[in-house]
């Protein structure tokens, strides 16, 4: 392992640049590094004004997503030692596919719009009571779902996914996604009231099959997965739309 | 970030009110051969492409057939031009290609429990390979006989 | 709950029907293109096997069935195409704005092309 690796990281102050450009810093290589260390070393030594989203560093809170070498990663979770072979660098950039806020923050209001489009909630035609106490549920109900609830929300999907980058309109794999969670489970009945917003050109029929978005997921959610599932049952939605057109919920 | 008092706010080139300019990176025309994942996808979809080839040859397959003996040998001819021998090998490997990923992407829609349990996708696209080798001798036996 | 919302919003895509076709086709593809490829229009003509007698062919031609079958296996697998290259062109080339006439491109190819097959399958002697 080499004692010292080359960090390139992209730089951008709206104040002073019309477009990103790359910094370099020479980070030590410690065994258990990894590159959000090397970051917050930088920030720490080197270079204060270098900015950048993290919390937990323990890929649970999804802030420190990055491009690191072309890939959407999160960098709690990238060790250097991955990379560093003599002579190797690594680049660091903002994730993919969202405006650039400043060096490596991106603009997640899009982002958060596009989940609200979900409905990330449980619909009930009609609550229960609550002298009737809590909603039972069990284990083979919530296998039918959890994979799909195990999101944290790090847009690593969206860097990944091309769709998106083309078209900006596209709700994307983690929303859409989070959409088949709630209509997954048995506790939700608003799968209809969904259906107007995610059975759209825009939504899941907007979804070629890529699968880059299931394959960059640190947490194995699926998205893909999901979204299949999920034409299947807007499939479903249509036909029943035809037998039952007035009062089609279901 | 100051907010409010518009009066204050300096309007520099970069700026506009309440906060700074994003930087929005273009996508280009030619993402698709950034990296060899999407290459691989787009190769995937073109494979579609082999697909309708082969059924237009397979329509003129038929059309010489139904006009005759000289015509079917005369099409049998055309079949054998090294570049349209060229063209079939080549579709031939894209129309594989489509039935390999299609088989192994298809179980993603359609999860199957047993026991509760999640059939790992693996063994759900193994009987569709069973099915694709024995269609295919079948195809081969009623063809060849 | 559905406050004023028109039938128009809370229609599901009539894209699910494009889907369901695009999906059919690609089984059918999937399970039967290869082997008409190898056989026909490569093994036979390039004597890998013991080519069929023109006869033994017609007979098989003139069944109803097989007909039927190869209509089947013409017609699924353009729709298949139709609805891949037109998502195919809207990533790949970034033509989006030029999906109305994309679709027809697509679509009516298909249409053309199964008619075709409907045409020469029942004009079979």
């Amino acid at each position: 392992m080499a004692e010292k690796i080359t960090i390139e990281v992209a730089r951008y102050s709206p104040e002073r640049d019309t477009e990103p450009h790359f910094q370099s810093y020479q980070v030590p290589v410690h065994k258990e590094w990894v590159v959000l260390d090397a970051l917050n070393y930088i920030k720490d030594t080197q270079d204060g004004t270098l900015t950048y989203r993290w919390s937990c560093r323990m890929g649970i809170c999804g802030s420190c997503g990055m491009m690191v070498n072309g890939e959407p990663k999160l960098t709690c979770a990238t060790f250097l030692s991955t990379y560093s072979n003599v002579g190797a660098k690594i680049r660091v950039e903002p994730l993919r596919y969202f405006p650039i806020v400043r060096d490596l923050v991106t603009e997640l209001g899009d982002f958060l719009a596009k989940l609200k489009k979900a409905k990330p909630w449980l619909i009930r035609k009609q609550e229960m009571p609550l002298s009737q106490g809590e909603y039972l549920q069990k284990p083979e109900q919530l296998d039918q779902y959890k994979q799909f609830s195990m999101c944290i929300n790090c847009t690593l999907c969206y860097a990944a996914c091309p769709v998106v980058g083309l078209d900006p309109v596209f709700i994307g794999p983690a929303a859409l996604a989070l959409a088949q969670r709630y209509n997954l489970d048995s506790r939700d009945e608003g799968a209809a009231e969904r259906t107007a917003q995610l059975a759209h050109p825009d939504g899941v029929w907007g979804c070629t099959f890529v699968g880059e978005c299931t394959r960059v997921c640190p947490k194995h959610v699926d998205p893909a997965g999901a979204i299949q599932q999920y034409k299947l049952a807007s499939v479903v939605a249509w036909l029943k739309s035809f037998v039952m057109p007035r009062g089609h919920e279901s | 970030m100051p907010a409010g008092n518009a009066g204050t706010v300096k309007s520099a080139p970069q700026y506009t009110k309440y906060h700074p300019r994003w930087y929005r990176p273009r996508v280009s025309v030619y993402w698709w051969l950034g990296e060899w994942h999407y290459l691989k996808f787009i190769l995937r979809e073109l494979s579609s492409v082999f697909v309708a080839i082969c059924v237009v040859e397979t329509l003129l397959l038929i059309r010489a057939l139904s006009n005759g003996v000289e015509a079917y040998a005369s099409f049998v001819h055309t079949l054998r031009n090294p570049l349209v021998v060229l063209l079939n090998i080549i579709s031939l490997f894209f129309v594989v290609f489509h039935s390999v990923t299609w088989f192994n992407l298809a179980p993603s829609a359609m999860p199957v429990r047993m026991g509760g349990k999640r059939v790992p996708d693996v063994l759900v696209a193994a009987p569709s390979y069973g099915a694709w080798l024995m269609i295919s001798a079948f195809i081969a036996w009623v063809v060849l006989q | 709950m559905n406050g004023n919302r028109s039938k128009e919003e809370t229609k599901p895509s009539s894209e699910a029907f494009f889907w369901v076709l695009f999906s059919a086709g690609g089984v059918v593809a999937a399970l039967l293109i290869p082997i008409h490829l190898l056989l026909l229009l490569l093994a036979i003509p390039l004597g890998w096997v013991q080519p069929p007698s023109y006869d033994h062919l017609m007979s098989l031609l003139h069944m109803p069935l097989v007909r039927l079958y190869l209509f089947v296996l013409c017609a699924l697998p353009l729709f298949h195409w139709a609805h891949r290259f037109r998502f195919t062109l809207y990533d790949g080339l970034k033509v989006k704005h030029l999906n109305e006439i994309i679709f027809v491109i697509c679509y009516g190819g298909a249409v053309v092309g199964t008619l075709a097959a409907a045409y020469l399958l029942w004009r079979v002697p």
